[in-house]
């Protein structure tokens, strides 16, 4: 997915005005110049000049570079497919590994995205649950990290 | 006294654990950059959620034994697919297939082999000669210096290689905005928390290298389009035969390579695939035959399989000298040193001299190391290679998720690595360098540090930075980089007026 410069370039002015007004709100240190706010305060100057260099360029090869250019795997529904499973399996494992617990959420992510990529399922299920149990045992037993386990709780070994 | 923490060095990393812990991320590195599409960079990020849990000296010695042998085995695919394991080995990727289809596989990847140890051991030899003279004169700076040292590292990342000027300067400039938040400034005050208290500590640095430079290469994977893959060879014959030939032929296109890519890995921002890009395009130039190039000529991928290995090295001196980090595999290095109170710098010779020449010793042991491993993973080349990648990059996303959860044991870290993974695959997309950015969190805090006590030091005079003789010096190399691709410009225009000929205009 490529975006006209100008508009990359009005998304980040719009960040460095943002910096910049949010910056006003920081206090001044009595007896010095150098406030909190001074250095975001000049990184956002730059790159609010950035910026506008950049809107500037891409206004003027605006003949030649489409506003947003989709690229071609948005237009192929397998591809556009695995970049939205991708994603959603990262969202699904923040929300729900509390409370399901690492080893379903595990189990799930490896299942959506091997489905997604056209593995068969009948190598897929098996492949993804020992794989689950591998990476817990290294983490969990191994590394000592406390990995939840959610509704599994009463078997937690 | 130095004999004695010679012994200490050896010690520590002749140790069965620290052994035990190069053997594994070896085999991990020879895989993984085997693998196209995962990267040295990646390797490190996915690494550091478990070096996290080890002392520096493994820690360390993990990170540069799994990246010296990626870069290698990033040739491999090169070789056998025209597909660079790593983008390292992406400039002789064309020549070494032509060798492949002319039957001479064996060759190069021999040379890949053999010139990619040596051109790590010189890397090596030139970080042990230098640095510990370096961090001499590097106590003697203060904060004047050492902003002027940040900008010039950053200068260097921006200006050096890239091919959009403006973009990397702009992923610079985030990459700083993305150091202020939190708590740890000069001032103690929230900046950019938006009342989160995840956020008050600042984001952390490994879950958002795993998300930039892991989950991002996983989203470029699902979303690649390129048609599957063809082995062009399937046996591979003896790779050392006629390598000491080739060393007796090209030993100053061995020493130009790596010469060159230490020089490269030290100047910050730019890594191993600068180096191999540059040095390929020396060799040319300076080959007595520049005709046989892109035909299946091994002198290219002599020189640049030396030039990428030694960068290696190279980077590791700005690093551990000044704390600035030569390419993104040292920035994400430097950020685990922190996390384990290693705080890299000059002091760090004068305190703990033993951890360096530990570090030297790892690097020394993965070079040579890295021949026998690599012959072996020659041989089974083929197999790895139909390692099915839809397999793989799943179990991959999974322990990127883990990885990234046992830093603080919280889901916040999967939120970051979703994040940066999204934002570093738009930003790549869009033509924007992630590389800058990474430099630019890691020297952040830094960068303001300085900045502010200097300013504070100076009662708010900014002429004392110009001032100082060190100071100065520094801000001259600084403002001749920065201002560099202005005189290309006007040198350009004013060539183009004179002679009439079609100039390229700069970027920015």
């Amino acid at each position: 997915m490529k975006f006209n410069d100008a508009i990359s370039g009005a998304l980040l002015l719009a960040l460095s005005i943002a910096v910049l007004v949010a910056i006003q709100a920081f206090p001044k240190i009595p007896g010095q110049n150098i406030g909190p706010g001074a250095f975001p305060g000049l990184l956002a100057s730059l790159l609010a000049l950035c910026s506008l260099i950049l809107i500037f360029r891409g206004l003027k090869e605006r003949g030649a570079q489409k506003w947003i250019e989709l690229g071609a795997w948005l237009q192929s529904w397998q591809h556009l497919r695995s970049f939205l499973v991708t994603v959603a399996c990262l969202l699904f494992y923040v929300s729900l590994s509390g409370t399901l617990g690492f080893i379903i959420c595990g189990f799930v992510v490896l299942c959506a995205m091997m489905w997604t990529l056209n593995t068969r399922p009948q190598l897929f299920i098996p492949i993804a649950l020992v794989a689950t149990l591998v990476i817990h045992t290294i983490f969990y037993k191994g590394l000592r990290v406390p990995l939840p386990w959610g509704v599994l709780m009463p078997i937690a070994w | 006294m130095t004999a004695h923490v010679l012994m200490q060095a050896l010690g520590l990393v002749f140790d069965p654990y620290v052994l035990l812990v190069i053997f594994c991320s070896a085999i991990f590195g020879l895989f993984v950059g085997c693998i196209p599409g995962l990267t040295a960079t990646m390797a490190t990020a996915l690494l550091v959620p478990i070096t996290f849990f080890m002392p520096p000296v493994p820690a360390v010695a993990a990170i540069v034994t799994a990246t010296a042998m990626a870069i290698f085995s990033g040739d491999i695919p090169g070789a056998l697919l025209r597909i660079p394991g790593t983008p390292a080995s992406a400039a002789y990727t064309d020549e070494a297939y032509a060798m492949t289809l002319k039957g001479q596989a064996e060759v190069a990847l021999g040379a890949g082999l053999v010139f990619s140890a040596i051109g790590g051991l010189f890397g090596t030899a030139v970080m042990i000669a230098f640095s510990p003279s370096l961090a001499e004169i590097a106590l003697k700076f203060s904060s004047f210096e050492y902003f002027w040292l940040v900008v010039l590292g950053l200068a260097g990342a921006v200006f050096i290689g890239n091919s959009s000027v403006l973009k990397a300067c702009i992923s610079l400039l985030l990459g700083l905005l993305i150091a202020c938040i939190g708590l740890e400034n000069p001032a103690g005050h929230p900046r950019f928390t938006f009342g989160l208290n995840e956020l008050m500590s600042g984001v952390e640095l490994i879950p958002m290298m795993v998300g930039m430079f892991a989950v991002s290469e996983l989203l470029r994977y699902v979303t690649n389009m390129d048609p599957p893959m063809k082995i062009a060879a399937e046996k591979i014959g003896n790779i050392f035969s006629g390598m000491w030939d080739l060393l007796v032929k090209y030993k100053w296109p061995l020493v130009r390579g790596s010469a060159l890519g230490t020089i490269i890995g030290i100047q910050p921002g730019s890594g191993a695939d600068m180096a191999s890009w540059m040095s390929y395009a020396m060799s040319k130039k300076f080959s007595d035959e520049p005709e046989k190039f892109g035909t299946g000529h091994v002198e290219g991928i002599v020189e640049s399989g030396a030039a990428n290995n030694s960068s290696l090295a190279g980077a590791w001196i700005p690093a551990i000298v000044f704390g600035i980090p030569g390419d993104s595999i040292t920035a994400i290095a430097i950020g685990v040193l922190y996390l384990k109170n290693m705080n890299p710098g000059p002091t760090i010779f004068v305190n703990n001299p033993q951890n360096i020449y530990a570090i030297f010793i790892v690097f020394i042991l993965a070079n040579i190391i890295m021949v026998p491993l690599g012959w072996l993973t020659v041989k089974i080349a083929t197999k790895i290679l139909k390692v099915p990648r839809n397999i793989l990059m799943p179990i991959i996303l999974l322990f990127c998720i883990v990885g990234s959860f046992a830093i603080n044991n919280s889901a916040w870290g999967v939120v970051l690595i979703l994040f940066f993974g999204v934002a570093a695959f738009l930003f790549e997309e869009n033509g924007f360098p992630v590389a800058p950015a990474i430099l630019g969190v890691v020297l952040g805090t830094m960068m303001e540090e300085n900045f502010v006590t200097s300013m504070i030091k100076s009662d708010g005079n900014p002429w004392v930075f110009f001032t100082r003789p060190i100071a100065m010096w520094l801000a001259i190399g600084t403002i001749i980089i920065l201002f560099w691709p202005v005189f290309t410009w006007a040198w350009g225009k004013f060539r183009g007026k004179t002679a009439d000929s079609p100039v390229q205009t700069p970027q920015a």
